[in-house]
C-alpha cells in the first residue's frame, strides 16, 4: 500500500489553516502553555541566588513536559469529530483518500504546532529565566540532561496524546466531550512526568530509557488502536 | 509520533501500516466495500459512449440492499445506467437515497447484492479506484466554512490528486459562474453560492460518474436554472449523473430515466413511459351545455375505449390513441351539435406517477 503524500499534506495544510482561523483552537492552544509557564517562572523568577543549589537537585522543568501531553490532546480530539459536525467528512471519506493517509494528516496536523508550542515555552522560560532570574539560578536550571529530557520527550507524550485523541474522536459525537475525554485519558502522563518532576520518581538514565521506550510502543499501538477504530461506515451514518 | 517521524524522513511508503498487518483493523472496519489495495492505478480513460446506449454500462446494481441492524435501508434494488445517461433517482424521506448514492460511492458497504461503479466492481479491493473515478455531491455542501473558495477547491484538488489543480479550479468556478469569489471565505457565502461551491468542487476530478444527492436544495429559482444548465451541459460531455431530488420538473426536465425509490424499487423507465405505464390516456371534452345523449355521441368512435362524465358539462373519454381519437370525437360532437369549449389530452405528470406510487405504499403499509 502507498501512501499519497499530497493527500496526507493537503489535510495537514487544511487543519493548520482551520486552527488559525478557529478563535476556540486558538485560544485552548495559548492557555494551556500558558497555565503551565506562568506559575513556574513566577516561583523562580521570585528565588533568590542562595536557592541555586537546591535548584541543582530538582528536576521541575520536566513539569513542563504536561504541554505536550495535553495541547495535542485538545487538537487531536476536536479533528474527526469536528469534521463530522461540520459535515465535513462525508465529502472528504468521498475522494479516494485512504484511512492512514487521512489519519496521518490529522496526527500532523496536530503534531506539528503542538511540539513547536511545547518547545518554545521551554525556550522563553529559558530565556526569560536567563535574563530575570538571580544570579547562578539559570545554570542550576538550564542542564544538559533536562534539555535532552525535553527534547526527546516532548515528540513522544505528543505522539501519544494525538493518537489517544483522534481515537477518542472517531467514537465521539461532540467535539466538547472528545475535547475533555481527549484531556483526561491524557492526565496519567502528566502525573508521571510531575511525580519525576517532583522527584517522586527518581529521575535516573534507566528511567528515561525504559520512559522513552514504553513511549515508543504505546504510540505505536495508538496508531494500530486509532487505525483499527476509524470505520468509514460509522462515521458516516453514526451507526453500527 | 515513530510513524509521524518516519513520514516526514520519507520512508513512511515502506512502513506504513496496512490492514494486513492489522491484527486490531479487521478488513472492511475503514472500507466497507473499499480497502485501500496495491499500487495507484492510472485513471482510465473516460468511455467515449455518451449516447446512453452502447458499451457497458456506467453503473450497474443488482439485487442491492442495505440494512442497518433490522432497519431496512433499500433492499433488492436493480437498475443500469448507461454511459452518459442522467438517471434521476426519486423518493420520498427515508426512502434510501442517500444510502443508495453513500452505498454506490463506496462510503458504506451494501448488506447484500452486487453493482459495478464506473467499470469496477463494489468490491472491498477497488474502493479508493472507484472513488477515483466518481464524484459526490452530498445534500449539504459540507465546505469548510473558515477556508476561502479557492482553498476548499484546493484541498480537494489534492485529495483527488488532480494534475494542473490551479487550472482545473478555474474551471470548476467558472462552471458554476463563481470565479469572482475565488478568495471569499466560503462561510460568507449563501446558502446557494455554498452550493455551488460544493458543485464546482464536484467537478474537481472530472468524474467518469458525478453523483448529485438534491443539488437544487434551498437554491433560488436562477440558481436552480443555473444548475440545470450545468448539469445538461455535463451531460453533453459525457458525464454520467446520478440525481436523487425531491424537485419532480427537475427530474421530468433533466433526467432521461428515472427510477421511483420506496425502500425497494417501485418503477423506472422514460418520465412518459411511466406515465403511459400508470395511467390510462384520456381525452377531456368541455362543452357549453351539457349533451342530452353523450353515449350515442362517443360510442363506436375510433381508438375510444370508454368515457364517464366528470361534472355537468365535462366528460372523460379513456382512449387508446389520442392522436387517433381527437379528429374523430371532434368531428362526432360537431355532428351532434354540441358548443365544444374545449378538448384537450389530460397531461399526466411525473409528480402524478411518483404520488400515486407512494401513496399506494402508504395505503399497503396501513393494510
Amino acid at each position: 500500500m502507498s501512501v499519497s503524500r499530497r493527500r496526507v499534506r493537503a489535510i495537514f495544510r487544511k487543519e493548520l489553516r482551520e486552527y488559525r482561523r478557529n478563535r476556540t483552537i486558538v485560544t485552548g492552544m495559548a492557555i494551556l502553555p500558558l497555565i503551565f509557564l506562568v506559575q513556574p517562572l513566577i516561583a523562580v523568577l521570585n528565588l533568590g541566588a542562595s536557592a541555586s543549589g537546591g535548584l541543582a537537585r530538582e528536576n521541575e522543568l520536566l513539569y513542563l513536559l504536561a504541554i505536550p501531553a495535553l495541547v495535542p490532546a485538545t487538537l487531536a480530539a476536536y479533528s474527526v469529530v469536528g469534521e463530522r459536525q461540520q459535515g465535513t467528512l462525508e465529502p472528504v471519506l468521498g475522494t479516494p483518500i485512504r484511512r492512514e493517509e487521512f489519519l496521518l494528516g490529522k496526527a500532523l496536523a496536530s503534531f506539528v504546532p503542538s511540539v513547536a508550542i511545547s518547545y518554545a515555552v521551554y525556550a522563553f522560560f529559558l530565556a526569560t529565566v536567563e535574563i530575570f532570574a538571580q544570579p547562578g539560578i539559570a545554570p542550576a536550571l538550564l542542564r544538559g540532561s533536562d534539555l535532552l529530557a525535553q527534547l526527546v520527550f516532548t515528540p513522544l507524550l505528543a505522539g501519544w496524546a494525538i493518537w489517544v485523541g483522534i481515537a477518542i474522536s472517531t467514537r465521539s459525537s461532540e467535539v466538547r466531550v472528545a475535547q475533555q475525554l481527549g484531556i483526561l485519558a491524557n492526565l496519567p502522563s502528566v502525573v508521571v512526568t510531575s511525580l519525576i518532576a517532583f522527584n517522586v520518581i527518581r529521575p535516573s538514565l534507566v528511567v528515561a530509557i525504559g520512559g522513552a521506550a514504553v513511549l515508543l510502543i504505546l504510540n505505536r499501538l495508538g496508531w494500530r488502536m486509532t487505525s483499527a477504530m476509524f470505520d468509514r461506515e460509522r462515521l458516516i451514518t453514526g451507526t453500527r | 509520533m515513530v510513524y509521524l517521524i518516519r513520514w516526514l524522513i520519507g520512508k513512511l511508503r515502506h512502513r506504513t501500516t496496512s490492514p494486513a498487518e492489522a491484527p486490531d483493523a479487521p478488513p472492511g472496519r475503514d472500507e466497507p466495500a473499499v480497502h485501500p489495495r496495491g499500487d495507484r492505478v492510472v485513471r482510465s480513460a473516460r468511455p467515449a459512449a455518451p449516447d446512453g446506449t452502447s458499451g457497458a454500462p456506467a453503473l450497474s446494481v443488482h439485487h442491492l440492499s442495505k440494512r442497518f441492524g433490522a432497519r431496512v435501508a433499500f433492499d433488492d434494488v436493480s437498475f443500469d445506467i448507461a454511459h452518459g445517461e442522467v438517471f434521476g433517482f426519486l423518493g420520498p424521506n427515508g426512502a434510501g437515497k442517500t444510502t443508495t448514492v453513500r452505498t454506490l460511492g463506496t462510503l458504506i458497504a451494501p448488506s447484500s447484492g452486487s453493482a459495478t461503479v464506473a467499470g469496477l466492481p463494489l468490491t472491498p479491493d477497488n474502493g479508493v479506484e472507484i472513488r477515483r473515478r466518481i464524484s459526490i455531491m452530498p445534500e449539504s455542501p459540507g465546505l469548510y466554512l473558515r477556508l476561502s473558495v479557492a482553498e476548499n477547491l484546493g484541498c480537494f484538488a489534492d485529495l483527488y490528486e488532480t494534475p494542473d489543480p490551479g487550472d482545473r479550479i478555474d474551471r470548476a468556478l467558472r462552471a458554476v459562474n463563481l470565479a469572482d469569489r475565488a478568495s471569499d471565505a466560503c462561510g460568507s457565502l449563501s446558502k446557494g453560492l455554498r452550493q455551488r461551491v460544493a458543485l464546482a468542487r464536484a467537478l474537481l476530478p472530472d468524474p467518469q460518474v458525478l453523483f448529485l444527492d438534491e443539488p437544487t436544495a434551498g437554491l433560488d429559482p436562477a440558481a436552480t436554472r443555473d444548475v440545470h444548465e450545468l448539469i445538461a451541459e455535463l451531460r453533453r460531455s459525457g458525464v454520467t449523473i446520478f440525481l436523487t431530488t425531491h424537485r419532480l420538473e427537475e427530474a421530468e426536465r433533466l433526467c432521461d430515466r428515472v427510477a421511483i425509490l420506496n425502500t425497494t424499487l417501485r418503477t423506472i423507465g422514460r418520465p412518459d413511459e411511466l406515465r403511459d405505464r400508470l395511467f390510462a390516456k384520456t381525452l377531456t371534452v368541455k362543452t357549453l351545455i351539457p349533451l342530452p345523449e353523450p353515449g350515442r355521441v362517443f360510442a363506436g368512435l375510433p381508438a375510444v375505449d370508454g368515457w364517464r362524465q366528470d361534472g355537468a358539462r365535462d366528460y372523460v373519454l379513456a382512449v387508446s390513441d389520442p392522436t387517433l381519437a381527437a379528429p374523430a370525437v371532434t368531428r362526432a360532437l360537431v355532428q351532434a351539435g354540441a358548443d365544444v369549449l374545449s378538448i384537450g389530452e389530460s397531461r399526466h405528470s411525473l409528480e402524478d406517477v411518483y404520488l400515486e406510487l407512494v401513496n399506494e405504499d402508504e395505503e399497503a403499509r396501513r393494510r
